[in-house]
């Protein structure tokens, strides 16, 4: 991850009870967000190739094996047909922006991705919950760190939020960020657990305060994963901050988003709220694993002109 | 076509045009005639009909003449029987094929509207199809209930109604869904820059074999319009479109008997308190004034920000309109269309420019070369910036700050428009104040623009009057049962002032006075007129009120504002004190009724004592209806008073007709100033002592004598008057009805005997005539 690190700054909780989101008109606007902006032809598949440039292709499951992460590390490589690249025009294969594992399989990630430049994320802090002692959590970053692994995503507090104890959950993240040395920390907030989007918009805003790197909206475990207008609260989150501190943060929806359309109307969501910058890996990824199967058959139409079948493709 | 490899450098968009080979070849159809009695006319007298985006001619249009009005009214007074006779049921099979017929080609209609209007794509097909759709399912269901829910109403019969450019298919939905729900026949006059739906729209009523007749479709400019208007065999004109049309609608129906529903202009308010969610409030003004250009009545043109936040509500609006997307209407990916004309772009480019001229600073985003405006900001602007007053009808919002929430509500209110309004705070108890306290027909609470076909939208104030959609819409259709066919009440001689003797004959002189702001005041005039009871003998003298004495009576009732905000239990109760006292001076009315001539005194009296029960009942049970929109929204339908109604009063019954006019008015919030029977007043002039001792407000009930014709003028022009009823003979109505062009304040005539001892003297016109409803949209969701 190329991007300029956030430090933090002095949080200011003071304001995060002034805070004002009125749900029913996020959702309005998040309906017609994407209802306003329409990708057809070239323009589709250049932003689904970036959709996989900006992609975490992830494997978090009780099941994962060293075998299971490295042939998800290959599609990272290779995430399209040969016969798509060419067909594409793309002087090069694109790859995912990382693979995202738990502590225990980055050191096979990290050799299965050697030489190719993509960084291994390691979810860590008790994942999915984050319900352990504090110094047991630190402690698993700095493993998953040890490992190898360029990113972490740490899991927040949620009973911090549901209590308004800001404090405590700045102070939690600041000691993560800490404890992640040179890695760059992306906050999951969980943002299903957290059901209110005025809790949404202040936990982005602590998390940030606290020097994440990436605000990150869900586990993939949760009733409710990564939704638009949870995207939008977040995304105006990071865009106060950056006004008010100069620093850029990141941003990740993560869970349920299985479709290249789902792709797309993400990226158009960082297109108008943010801006083109927020299109690139440093500032943008897609927590996802199934997306790309969908994006690679949508891509392999665009190139044939047929329709694909999975079976075709290579398995992730 | 740029490669991969360069878009995914730019991250651009690029086109996504929506084919429009489709409605293109639909208009090879053209050049297209009228459609009359079930089929289209030879085409004559063709105009061109363009599209704003590109300016190329898209089809030829016939100009209506007076005869194709003509024959079109012939044609729907000749279907009239037939389909109002019909069961609702088949009314409403005729409705829903309407409707499924509009889905089965939604995106012919869209594609259509778009080439014609210079909308956006997305609008087109996610907003006005989607809506006017809704629109005739919602009328077929009136259709079949029309009869149980409307008891001894009826159809007015022929429909004239004249529609405006800016949502061409969705205005034609919402009138003719429900003019043909409740079993009207219509003509039709689509706007002259945009026919094309309604003739596409015309197609379908054959092929669901609509009977001959019952839609007709006149196209035409202007005068296609005012011929219809004035036709004589048109029974309801309706109109939406602007406030100076209306305005000459409502002088050239005057005292025709034609019953008349506007839908005018607006100069919404769009307020942003301090602790909103100023992001969801910019996305509000998106779609409040960069929503279909600008060109849209209800639009919230005029931004009220908070002080507090003003200056990060600014940046954000500005940055939010740099990056709207003005262009192509038919890209899907465009926000800003085609302004519709270039005479409207030139409208809307004058009136920027002259605002500028006085003060204002423009900020404004991008648009191509062309009939294209760019979406626009003006800040430094005050009400007295003619941007601020003026309907703009362009993509052209005005922003000023206010401190307070009253001020807000002062600066909101400030303005001759009441149509729409938007309220933006997170605090439910500061935005149903505000929404209570704001003169608008509509009020969303953190939204903006909602519509459904079961939510009542119509206007206040110079927005004009009568209400589309649901059961406050259905209503501008159906006539009350009324007075049919009884004769016409004669005129009065207007009094003369004194000397024409008489007096005390050596009793205590009576001296009866005008009763204005709760005191007996003498006329402004300092004249009396001789009151002659039935066998000719002066009875009494009464005051001659004059033009200065309505003005003070206006002012007065102007002041009286408690009683609007009183409960409708205080009312009932002050109503039933009321009565109790007219129940204690029985004898003296009784008597007083005798001197003028009553044929029945007592029964005038216990009758008129019955009324005021009645109307206390009513003070706190005229409810108003939470409607079935969409999921998650609270849609209140509120009656609420005007404000200060005139009641002009028939001559006789002296009493009964003061009582049966003036109470249900009163009772639901409203002060009145009122022209008493021109021939017997003192009846209703010594009722003065009654409201007194009644514990009625002063300035609530306001009683001015004199000559009637005079005085009605005076009250019907008079902009303070907020409505007007007017039981007069029909050359006063007349008069009435086009004064009050001046304010378009609603009119409520009638020039028949009614027989006010019965049913018909408590009808409920009377009290629904007493209140108009503002509908209040509240999204909700933790």
């Amino acid at each position: 991850m190329s991007h300029a690190r956030n430090p933090g700054t002095p949080p200011d909780f003071a304001a995060l009870d002034r805070l004002a989101v009125n749900r029913p008109a996020t959702e309005r606007r998040a309906a017609t967000l994407t209802a306003r902006r329409s990708l057809k032809n070239v323009h589709q598949a250049a932003w689904l190739v970036n959709a996989i440039r900006c992609m975490d292709l992830t494997t978090l499951a009780g099941d994962d094996t060293p075998d299971r992460v490295r042939r998800l590390c290959a599609k990272a490589r290779r995430p399209l047909a040969d016969h798509i690249v060419a067909g594409l025009g793309l002087e090069a294969m694109p790859v995912c922006g990382a693979v995202c594992v738990y502590p225990t399989m980055v050191a096979p990630a990290v050799r299965a991705l050697e030489g190719s430049g993509i960084p291994v994320a390691s979810v860590a802090t008790g994942f999915p919950a984050g319900l352990m002692p504090l110094d047991l959590r630190l402690a698993e970053i700095r493993y998953a760190v040890d490992q190898g692994a360029a990113e972490i995503d740490i899991v927040i507090t949620r009973a911090h939020v549901l209590a308004a104890d800001w404090a405590a959950l700045h102070d939690e993240i600041a000691a993560m960020r800490e404890a992640c040395g040179p890695a760059h920390l992306k906050a999951i907030l969980a943002t299903g657990d957290l059901v209110t989007l005025r809790n949404v918009a202040a936990s982005s805003r602590v998390a940030m305060a606290a020097g994440a790197d990436f605000i990150k909206t869900s586990t993939g475990k949760e009733g409710v994963n990564a939704t638009l207008p949870v995207g939008l609260v977040m995304t105006r989150a990071i865009r106060d901050y950056a006004a008010a501190t100069g620093h850029r943060v990141g941003f990740k929806p993560a869970g349920g988003m299985k479709t290249a359309k789902d792709a797309l109307n993400w990226q158009i969501l960082m297109r108008e709220e943010l801006g083109r910058d927020w299109l690139e890996p440093g500032l943008f990824r897609l927590g996802a694993s199934s997306m790309l199967g969908d994006i690679e058959r949508q891509l392999d139409h665009h190139v044939t002109g047929r329709y694909a079948a999975a079976h075709r493709h290579a398995l992730a | 076509m740029p490669s991969i490899s360069e878009v995914l450098d730019s991250m651009d968009y690029g086109p996504a045009p929506e084919s429009a080979d489709h409605a293109l070849k639909w208009l090879e159809r053209g050049p297209f005639g009228h459609f009359i009695n079930g089929a289209f006319t030879a085409p004559d007298a063709l105009f061109t009909t363009d599209n704003p985006a590109t300016g190329a001619p898209l089809a030829q249009v016939s100009q209506g003449s007076a005869a194709d009005i003509d024959a079109a009214v012939a044609a729907a007074r000749a279907a009239f029987g037939d389909w109002s006779a019909r069961p609702g049921h088949e009314r409403a099979r005729y409705l829903y094929a309407m409707a499924r017929h509009i889905q089965k080609r939604e995106r012919l209609f869209a594609v259509l509207e778009v080439l014609d209007n210079g909308k956006p794509i997305r609008e087109a097909r996610d907003i006005d199809i989607p809506l006017a759709v809704r629109h005739f399912y919602h009328h077929a269901g009136w259709a079949e209930l029309v009869v149980e829910e409307f008891p001894n109403h009826r159809p007015h019969g022929v429909c004239g109604q004249i529609i405006p450019w800016n949502f061409p298919l969705l205005m034609l939905a919402w009138k003719i869904a429900p003019a043909l729900a409740a079993g009207n026949t219509v003509v039709l006059k689509p706007a002259e820059y945009t026919p094309l739906t309604a003739l596409l729209f015309a197609e379908i009523c054959t092929e669901i074999g609509l009977p001959p007749g019952v839609v007709n479709i006149v196209t035409g400019d202007g005068t296609t319009g005012a011929a219809l208007v004035a036709h004589e065999g048109v029974d309801k004109i309706a109109f939406t479109g602007s406030t100076a049309v209306g305005r000459e609608i409502r002088r050239a129906t005057a005292g025709t008997g034609k019953a008349l529903t506007l839908e005018l202009g607006g100069k919404s308010p769009f307020i942003v308190f301090a602790d909103a969610d100023l992001d969801a409030a910019v996305e509000g003004v998106v779609d409040a004034i960069w929503f279909n250009q600008g060109e849209v009545c209800c639009a919230g043109s005029r931004i009220l920000v908070a002080e507090a936040v003003a200056p990060r509500f600014e940046a954000l609006l500005r940055a939010r309109m740099g990056r709207l997307r003005a262009g192509d209407p038919l890209d899907k990916g465009t926000d800003i269309g085609a302004i519709v004309h270039p005479r409207q772009l030139e409208r809307i480019t004058g009136l920027v420019d002259q605002a500028q001229a006085q003060g204002a600073t423009v900020h404004a985003g991008t648009a191509p070369q062309g009939c294209f405006c760019p979406p626009m900001l003006l800040t430094d602007v005050a009400p007295a910036n003619i941007a601020v007053t003026e309907e703009i009808f362009g993509p052209v919002a005005v922003m000023m700050t206010f401190r307070t929430p009253p001020e807000a509500l002062e600066l909101a209110n400030n303005t001759r428009y009441g149509l729409a309004a938007s309220v933006w705070t997170e605090n439910i108890g500061t935005a149903m104040d505000v929404a209570a306290n704001l003169r608008a027909g509509v009020v969303w609470i953190n939204a903006t623009n909602l519509f459904d076909a079961n939510a009542p939208f119509g206007g206040m104030r110079e927005s004009g009057f009568g209400r589309e959609g649901g059961r406050a819409g259905m209503l501008a259709y159906l006539a009350a049962p009324g007075p049919q066919g009884r004769a016409p009440l004669a005129d009065s001689p207007a009094p003369v002032p004194l000397p024409a003797g008489g007096g005390a004959g050596g009793g205590i002189d009576r001296t009866t006075k005008l009763f204005i702001g709760g005191a007996f005041k003498r006329a402004d005039a300092g004249q009396s007129w001789s009151v002659h009871g039935a066998g000719g003998d002066v009875i009494g003298q009464a005051p001659w009120g004059s033009r200065k004495d309505i003005r003070n009576a206006v002012e007065a009732a102007a002041k009286a504002t408690g009683w609007g905000r009183a409960t409708g239990h205080e009312r009932a109760q002050v109503l039933y004190f009321l009565a109790e006292n007219m129940d204690r001076r029985r004898a003296e009315m009784t008597e007083a009724l005798v001197q003028a001539g009553s044929p029945d005194p007592a029964a005038e009296v216990d009758c008129s004592i019955r009324r005021a029960f009645l109307h206390a009942a009513w003070a706190d049970k005229l409810d108003g209806r939470v409607h079935a929109t969409r999921s998650a929204h609270v849609t209140l339908a509120m009656n609420v008073p005007h404000g200060v109604m005139g009641v002009i009063c028939p001559d006789a019954p002296a009493l009964l007709g003061f009582v049966s006019l003036v109470l249900p008015a009163i009772a639901m919030g409203n002060r009145v100033v009122v022209v008493p029977s021109q021939t017997q007043p003192l009846p209703a002039l010594d009722f003065g002592q009654l409201l007194v001792s009644s514990d009625v407000p002063g300035g609530v009930v306001n009683i001015v004598s004199g000559p009637r014709a005079a005085l009605t003028r005076v009250l019907a022009a008079h902009d303070g008057v907020d409505a007007l009823c007017c039981v007069a003979p029909p050359e006063v109505c007349a008069m009435a009805e086009a004064e009050a062009a001046g304010n378009l304040k609603p009119v409520w005539t009638e020039s028949a005997q009614r027989d006010w001892f019965g049913p018909a003297g408590q009808e409920a016109v009377f009290r629904e005539f007493a209140v108009q409803v503002k509908t209040v949209w509240t999204p909700y969701g933790a």
